[in-house]
Order: structure tokens, then C-alpha cells, then sequence
């Protein structure tokens, strides 16, 4: 088909998505429809990890991200209420500014990496590195330390949102 | 067999979704969607990282992906339950509305 | 015996700590006798070690290691104390006469409200006087130098509630501190010449040394001799410093700390020995200062301001011994010195406790009933210091006016005049004081007392060595073997041995004793016959007369060509450098900051918004710059 291989018209049309639902996050007005939109998103990068053969990584990006923090995210908007008519929305100048950084910063970094290795194939089908028990080897081995203070940092998020998310008691509780 | 992709291929969409991220995180004023951007942009260094990790066929840059994720996971619980906060005390999540309030 | 030397200063230093920690808390009496019991301690140490020193001759210098003191690369300096005959002599003198003086103070000072740390000093001045002369390199000297420098300025200052006696104590501490500087340098030059400070190894390498560089450590040693020994121009601490109790006079300011100038150089003999510059220098400033304090002597009418500038005098004459090579004569000088002008000052002080503090000889006169013990001995102290055979004083000066003469007859002609002169103002001094009527007031002469016993006692001890002193030197052209000479065989390097002939020192003798004879007789007629009496007035004083009174004005030059200036400049330096200069730079650092800041905070609006524009501009500068 027009020359391309299975794998390329996947990356091609697996990309356009992304880019695509990664632009309707940042401009739709409905904080709920970004939720969703970016949960599309990531559901194109999971995408990508299984064309780099990268299963076990799109699983738990799936799991991880689509299922967990984006659900959180949701809850969260809808428990506070928000919809595109409360959504507050910046001066249209600094839009535009904000849209004028992004062109120049994207030329930069394009400008920055072309210099980088060109046309070097990245060869996913072929890659075994991305299987549970390779990955499970490093990191286990290589990579316990940092694994176990990971595990710490959770534990200190989780007492902490949970400090932070307390009720904390008002004046005139304490008042009282 | 599947045929590869050149890097410069990754390169270029993770730069993209950077810098959508980049725009958002300016152009918004919805903290929710200011965060989310993050996400994004986190997700397109994890995909790069995930990318160069096939390229060199070592592992580290998918641990690495990992810890994001962990670290990643750990900030949106914190900064979720923050904002919460925020929005229980001011009844708006406006961050321009925030810079007022620095009094 | 010899290791046990470490004793002798350890004994000062525990009577020092435990009178200053405890002073306070302990009787007045316990206190003094806890501080004299110290020092006898040292003195018998001091003085078996002496013994045994004498009987094993032949091993005349003994190094005794304690610790590794200083190990920094090529410095390697061992806290070392040196026992020989030097040391030890010194040792004897230092321990022996400063319990004498422990003993008087205890009578002296019993009515004083800082009775426990008079002794603490005490006790501390004896320690560091001890580390001086013990120490086997000029490092530990220094140490002990500065030591006696700061206790001499606690002694001085000690009734610190007086301003002028602060002054006069701050006065002692800068002048010191000149010298000082000079004692520093030559000890470095020494380490930078011969790469150590050790006695032996130095004056092993002396020889190797440039003439050139010899002459310079020699000098600047004597600069710290000089600010020491109060030698000209150095010397108008030491009439000031009789501000002190008159203990610290006898103690510091003429038996012991002004003769640490002395030991220094007669240690460092073998500089002087081989640098006829330096030794000439040493000689012609020996001699100036002691005819120019013996002049002014003549008309002061402070009974200690009398044996203050004597001291000065007879610092002179010694260092004038030591210019000419009669480096024996020179600690003969100083050990018979020690005797009478301790004798002297505590006399004094025997009398202005009688007088109920006046120090006017103006207003004294005829206390030679009412404090008979004091007079008799004073009067010995008198004749010792005058050179009447065969009391002390004669034999030692005689000595270094011999070698003077042997050296120049110039010199010694004006030793002699400063001796001479010596001998009137002393009997001046010894005239106006126990002679004629009363002039106090009536208070006074009905408070006349003799001191109590643990002050004559010591007067007694003291003049009993006046008297018998001299024989430690008899002249060697009597017939005697001259032991002091002896003693110190081994130390002086470079001997000099005495080329008259027996004729002219009998001649010299002569003209001495006549000449002292003469004058005490011209003194009687002045001051009993003509009842001579100093003007009551100062301002009635007229030419030289007035100018030596006012002792040649030395203070007011001083005052005009280096104080008076120094502040001007300090002025001049305070309203313009650091007034203007100094402030105006930090006042404008900070206000720079402040105005700076009042720009740059507009910058800080707490607009996350604004942070973040410039967080991605700064990226983009980044990437920018790093890569394109």
C-alpha cells in the first residue's frame, strides 16, 4: 500500500491520533471532554509501546494511566463541578502568545534534534526486551534500589494526600 | 516481520507532544487541565524513552519509564488532593484567580 | 637530678592555677603562703639541679626533651628546656629573689582587696620568667618573653581602677611590643639563615653565616633587648611602670623581667661575638642610657621614680658590659643588681607603707629612727649600688668599667660619669629620706611604723647578699679565681679574656671607690650641710635643670613626632577613609542592592502564568544556545 509496511502506516496513523487528541485536550472547553480526549491519547501511545514491542509497558501504561490517574482526574472534576460554562478561559492575547512560544520552542527543538541519529531503524518486532521477564530481570537486579525507594515515595504521596485532603477544621470549629 | 521506523520519526512526534503539552500548560487556566497537560507531556518523554530503549535494545530505558510512571502516579495523588484542598477553600481552581490570593 | 627541671616552672604554673581558680574562695593567707611555698619549691629544685650541675662539670649542658611541640614540614620544633650553667644561674636568681619578694608582698599587700590575684600574677610572671630562661630554643623564649610582657602589664595596671596606671601599664605593653617585634624578625631571619631555632644547632651554624646577615639578627635581637631591658628609646615604660605595687617594681622591674634583655643577648653570644657592628651598637646604646636615665635621676623626687631610672641606668651599664665582650661581668652585674636594687625597691616600698603611700621624698625626711631596720638596710643597698668596696656593687661594675676601658677609654669614661652620678642621686635619695626633720604632716608622722616581719626579714635577706654578693666575682688580679667566670666558661663562646695589666686596674679601682667617695661626701654637704631641699614648686626650675626634670622631654617628643602625628593621621584616615570611603561602600552595596531589587521584585508578580512564559522562554534560550 503506496510503499509503506503495515508497521509504518500504524506509527503514521497511530501518530495523527495522538497528535490530534493531544491537541483537542488542550482545546476543548469541557474539562470533562479533556479528561476523555487525553485518555484517548494515551490509549495511542499504549499503542505505540505494542508497535515497539513494548507489551508489558502498554499494559500498565493502560492500566496506570487510562484506568487509575485518569479516573482520578474525572472524579475529581466531577466532584467539583466543573463544566465548560464555568471554565475560565485566559485573555485571547495570551493565547496567542502562549500558541506563538510553542511554534518557536517546536522550531528549536526540531533545529536541536536534527542533528540525531537519521534513519536509524527502530526494529520493534524483534525486540524481546520489553517481555515481563526481561524487564522484570533489571529491574529487580540493577534497578532494586531505586525500586524500593519508589515504593517509599508512594507511601509518603499517599500519607500525604491523604494529610492534605483532610478536612482541616474551620475558625470557628476550633472556636468552638 | 515488521519493518522499523526511523528514530527521527519518534523524535519529532514526541517533540510535537511536548510542546501541545507546553501550549497547554500556558494557554489554560483550568488547574485540572494545566495538570493533565503534564501528563501529557511526561507521556511523551516516556514514549521517546520507551523508543530509544527498543533502538539500543537495553532494558534501563524502560525501567526508567516505569519510575516515571511511579513518581508520575505519586504527584497526581498529592497534587489532585492539593487542589481538592484549593478548590474547598476558594471554590475556584482559576491558577490566575490563585496569583491573587498570594496576599 | 637534671630531669627534673620540668618541676621547676610546673611549681609557679600550679600555684598560679590554683590561686586563680580558687583565690576567691581561700583565706587571704593561704593564698600568699600557697603562691611563696611555689616558688621555694622551684627555688630548691632550681637550686639541687644547680648542684648537681656543679659537681658533674664537665656534662656543662644538658637539653631536656618534654614533647614534639610544633612538626610542620621543615619546622620541627621540640618543646626543649636547656640546663646550663646559664640557665641554672639565672634559674637561682629568678626562683630565689622572687620568693623573697612573695614573702614581702604578703606583709605588703595584706590590706588589698585583690590580694589572691596579686599572687596569681605573681605566680604566672615567675612561670613565664622560668620558661624564658629554661627554654633550648629562642621559640620557647619568645613564648616565656611575651609571657613576662603580659604579666607585667597585669602588675602594672593592677589597681586598674586608675587611669594613669591603666596608661602607664599600656604604655609598658606597647613599648614592649616594639621591641618585641624586633625579637620576632630576628628569630625568623635565624630560622630562615640557619633553618632551626635550637640553641646549639644555631650557634654550631653561626660560623657559616654572612657577616651581613649576622649583623642583622644580632641587631634585631637587641631591638627586643632594647624594648625588654628599657634601653634608649625604649625605655620610658619602666619609670612609668613604678605605677605598679611596689613588689612588681622590685620583681619585675629590676631583678628579673628587665634582665631577660640580657640573658637573651649573652645567650645569643656568639652573634655578637662575631659582629663587631652589632656589638659597638650594643655598647654606645648601653652607655647613653646610662649616663641619660643617671641624669635624670638627679632631680626626680619620687622616691621610686629615683630607683626606676637607677634601673635604667644600670640596664645600661650592663648592656654596655655586654657591647665590649664581658658577657660574665655582665650576669655578674645582674645577679649583684638583683640583690641590692630588689633591696632598694623593697626598702622603698618599706617606707611608703610607713608613710601611708607618699612617694614624695619632698615630704619624708628623718625616718631613720622610726624604721631602723629599713634604713640600715637600704644603706647597705645604698653603698652596694654606689661601688664602695666591698659591698656587691663594686666588684661588678668595676668588672665591666675594666673591660670597658680594655675596649675604649672613651666608653669608660662615660660609665664611669654614669656611676659617679649614680652614687649622688642615691645618697640623695637615702638623704632626704631617713635624714634631717619630718616634713610630712602630723597624721602621718604619728602613723610612722617599721613594717611587720614578713617584710623586713626578706630586707634582711636581701642585704645580706648585697654585702656578700661581690665575692661570687672577686678580681682575678687579687689572686682569687674569679667563680663567676668560671661558672660560665662553657657559655661564652668567644672569650675575651683581660689584657691590662695589674697597674692600671689597680688604677681604676682607685679612681672608682675615690671618685664615689668624693661624691657621696659632695651629696652630704649638699643635702644635710647646706640642708638643700628640690624646688617644692617645678616651675621655679630653670635651663638644663628644668630640662632634665622634666626628663628631657622625652615623653613630650615622643608625643609630638609619633603620637600627636599617628592621631592626626587616624583622624584624617577615620573622618575621610572610613567615614567616606569604607562606609560609602558597604552603605552603597546595600543601597545598590535595595534599589536594584525594587526593579528586579516587580519582575516577582505571583502570576503562575508569567512564570511559566518565562520558564519556556528560558528553555528556549537554552536549546538555543546549546544546540544551534
Amino acid at each position: 500500500m503506496l510503499g509503506y509496511t503495515i508497521t509504518q502506516w500504524l506509527f503514521g496513523v497511530l501518530s495523527l491520533m495522538a497528535i490530534m487528541f493531544a491537541l483537542m485536550v488542550v482545546f476543548t472547553r469541557n474539562p470533562v471532554n479533556s479528561v476523555l480526549y487525553l485518555v484517548l491519547t494515551f490509549f495511542c501511545i499504549a499503542g505505540h509501546y505494542l508497535l515497539l514491542n513494548a507489551q508489558f509497558l502498554a499494559v500498565v501504561h493502560i492500566v496506570v494511566y487510562a484506568g487509575a490517574i485518569m479516573v482520578l482526574f474525572l472524579f475529581i472534576i466531577m466532584l467539583m463541578n466543573l463544566n465548560a460554562d464555568t471554565e475560565p478561559r485566559k485573555h485571547i492575547v495570551t493565547r496567542v502568545i502562549a500558541g506563538c512560544i510553542g511554534g518557536v520552542l517546536l522550531f528549536v527543538m526540531v533545529g536541536a534534534l536534527k542533528g540525531a541519529e537519521q534513519l536509524q531503524l527502530v526494529q520493534g518486532g524483534s525486540s524481546q526486551i520489553g517481555l515481563v521477564k526481561n524487564l522484570g530481570k533489571v529491574l529487580f537486579t540493577e534497578f532494586l534500589f531505586p525500586f524500593e525507594i519508589a515504593s517509599i515515595l508512594l507511601l509518603s504521596a499517599l500519607v500525604g494526600a491523604i494529610m492534605i485532603g483532610k478536612r482541616e477544621k474551620t475558625v470557628e470549629e476550633i472556636g468552638n | 516481520m515488521l519493518n522499523g521506523i526511523p528514530i527521527n520519526y519518534y523524535i519529532m512526534l514526541c517533540a510535537v507532544l511536548f510542546i501541545i503539552g507546553v501550549v497547554g500548560v500556558m494557554a489554560r487556566r483550568n488547574a485540572i487541565i494545566v495538570f493533565m497537560c503534564i501528563e501529557l507531556m511526561l507521556n511523551a518523554v516516556n514514549l521517546l524513552l520507551v523508543a530509544f530503549s527498543t533502538l539500543h535494545q537495553d532494558a534501563s530505558g524502560q525501567v526508567f519509564v516505569f519510575f516515571i510512571m511511579a513518581v508520575a502516579a505519586a504527584e497526581v495523588a498529592v497534587g489532585l488532593a492539593i487542589l481538592s484542598m484549593v478548590y474547598r477553600n476558594f471554590k475556584s481552581i482559576d491558577i490566575d484567580l490563585l496569583s491573587r490570593i498570594k496576599n | 637530678m637534671i630531669k627534673l627541671v620540668a618541676l621547676i616552672p610546673l611549681f609557679p604554673l600550679l600555684g598560679f592555677l590554683i590561686n586563680g581558680f580558687f583565690g576567691k574562695k581561700i583565706s587571704k593567707g593561704l593564698s600568699g603562703t600557697i603562691a611563696s611555698l611555689a616558688v621555694l619549691a622551684s627555688f630548691v629544685v632550681s637550686l639541687l639541679i644547680f648542684m648537681d650541675l656543679e659537681e658533674h662539670h664537665e656534662m656543662t649542658s644538658h637539653a631536656v626533651n618534654l614533647f614534639a611541640w610544633i612538626n610542620s614540614g621543615s619546622l620541627n620544633i621540640p618543646f626543649e628546656f636547656l640546663v646550663d650553667p646559664l640557665s641554672s644561674w639565672f634559674l637561682l636568681i629568678i626562683t630565689g629573689i622572687g620568693f623573697l619578694i612573695h614573702i614581702y608582698s604578703i606583709g605588703y599587700m595584706h590590706d588589698d582587696e585583690g590580694f589572691s590575684r596579686f599572687f596569681t600574677y605573681l605566680n604566672l610572671f615567675v612561670f613565664f620568667m622560668l620558661l624564658l630562661v629554661l627554654g633550648n630554643n629562642y621559640l620557647i623564649m619568645f613564648v616565656g618573653w611575651e609571657g613576662v610582657g603580659l604579666c607585667s602589664y597585669l602588675l602594672i595596671g593592677f589597681w586598674y581602677k586608675n587611669t594613669a596606671y591603666n596608661n602607664a601599664a599600656k604604655k609598658a605593653f606597647i613599648m614592649n611590643r616594639i621591641g618585641d617585634l624586633g625579637f620576632l624578625l630576628g628569630i625568623i631571619l635565624i630560622f630562615v639563615t640557619f633553618g632551626s631555632i635550637t640553641y646549639s644547632e644555631v650557634f654550631s651554624l653561626a660560623g657559616s653565616g654572612s657577616n651581613s646577615v649576622i649583623t642583622a639578627i644580632a641587631l634585631l635581637l637587641f631591638i627586643g633587648a632594647m624594648g625588654k631591658s628599657a634601653q634608649l628609646p625604649l625605655y620610658t615604660w619602666l619609670p612609668d611602670a613604678m605605677a605598679g605595687p611596689t613588689p612588681v617594681s622590685a620583681l619585675i622591674h629590676a631583678a628579673t623581667m628587665v634582665t631577660a634583655g640580657i640573658y637573651m643577648i649573652v645567650r645569643s653570644n656568639v652573634f655578637y661575638s662575631m659582629s663587631d657592628v652589632a656589638s659597638e651598637v650594643v655598647a654606645i646604646v648601653g652607655v647613653t642610657t646610662a649616663l641619660f636615665a643617671a641624669t635624670i635621676g638627679l632631680f626626680q623626687n619620687d622616691i621610686k621614680k629615683v630607683l626606676a631610672y637607677s634601673t635604667v641606668s644600670q640596664l645600661g651599664l650592663m648592656f654596655l658590659g655586654l657591647g665590649v665582650g664581658a658577657y660574665s661581668s655582665s650576669v655578674f652585674h645582674v645577679t649583684t643588681h638583683a640583690f641590692f636594687k630588689a633591696l632598694l625597691f623593697l626598702g622603698a616600698g618599706s617606707v611608703i607603707h610607713a608613710m601611708g603611700g607618699e612617694q614624695d621624698m619632698r615630704k619624708m625626711g628623718g625616718l631613720k629612727k622610726a624604721l631602723p631596720i629599713t634604713f640600715m638596710t637600704m644603706l647597705i643597698g645604698t653603698i652596694a649600688i654606689s661601688g664602695i668596696p666591698p659591698f656587691s656593687g663594686f666588684f661588678s661594675k668595676d668588672e665591666i668599667l675594666a673591660h670597658t676601658f680594655e675596649h675604649s677609654p672613651v666608653l669608660w669614661f662615660f660609665g664611669m660619669v654614669a656611676s659617679i652620678l649614680t652614687a649622688f642621686y642615691m645618697f640623695r635619695l637615702l638623704y632626704l629620706t631617713f635624714y634631717r626633720n619630718f616634713r610630712g604632716t602630723h597624721e602621718q608622722e604619728h602613723h610612722l611604723h617599721e613594717s611587720p616581719k614578713s617584710m623586713t626579714i626578706p630586707l634582711i635577706v636581701l642585704a645580706v647578699l648585697s654585702i656578700l654578693g661581690g665575692f661570687l666575682g672577686l678580681p682575678e688580679f687579687w689572686g682569687f679565681t674569679n667563680w663567676m667566670h668560671h661558672h660560665l666558661d662553657s657559655i661564652i663562646l668567644h672569650k675575651n679574656p683581660s689584657v691590662l695589666n695589674h697597674t692600671t686596674e689597680w688604677m681604676l679601682m682607685g679612681i672608682a671607690v675615690i671618685a664615689a667617695s668624693i661624691t657621696i661626701v659632695v651629696a652630704y654637704m649638699v643635702y644635710i650641710k647646706k640642708q638643700t631641699l628640690p624646688e617644692a614648686k617645678d616651675e621655679k626650675l630653670t635651663g638644663l635643670k628644668k630640662v632634665i626634670y622634666n626628663k628631657y622631654y622625652v615623653d613630650e617628643i615622643y608625643n609630638l613626632i609619633i603620637t600627636k602625628p599617628l592621631n592626626a593621621m587616624s583622624d584624617l584616615f577615620y573622618k575621610f577613609f572610613d567615614k567616606q570611603v569604607i562606609d560609602g561602600f558597604v552603605n552603597g552595596v546595600g543601597s545598590a542592592v535595595v534599589g536594584m531589587s525594587s526593579i528586579v521584585r516587580k519582575a516577582q508578580t505571583g502570576h503562575i502564568g508569567v512564570y511559566i512564559f518565562s520558564m519556556v522562554l528560558g528553555i528556549i534560550l537554552i536549546l538555543f544556545y546549546s544546540f544551534i
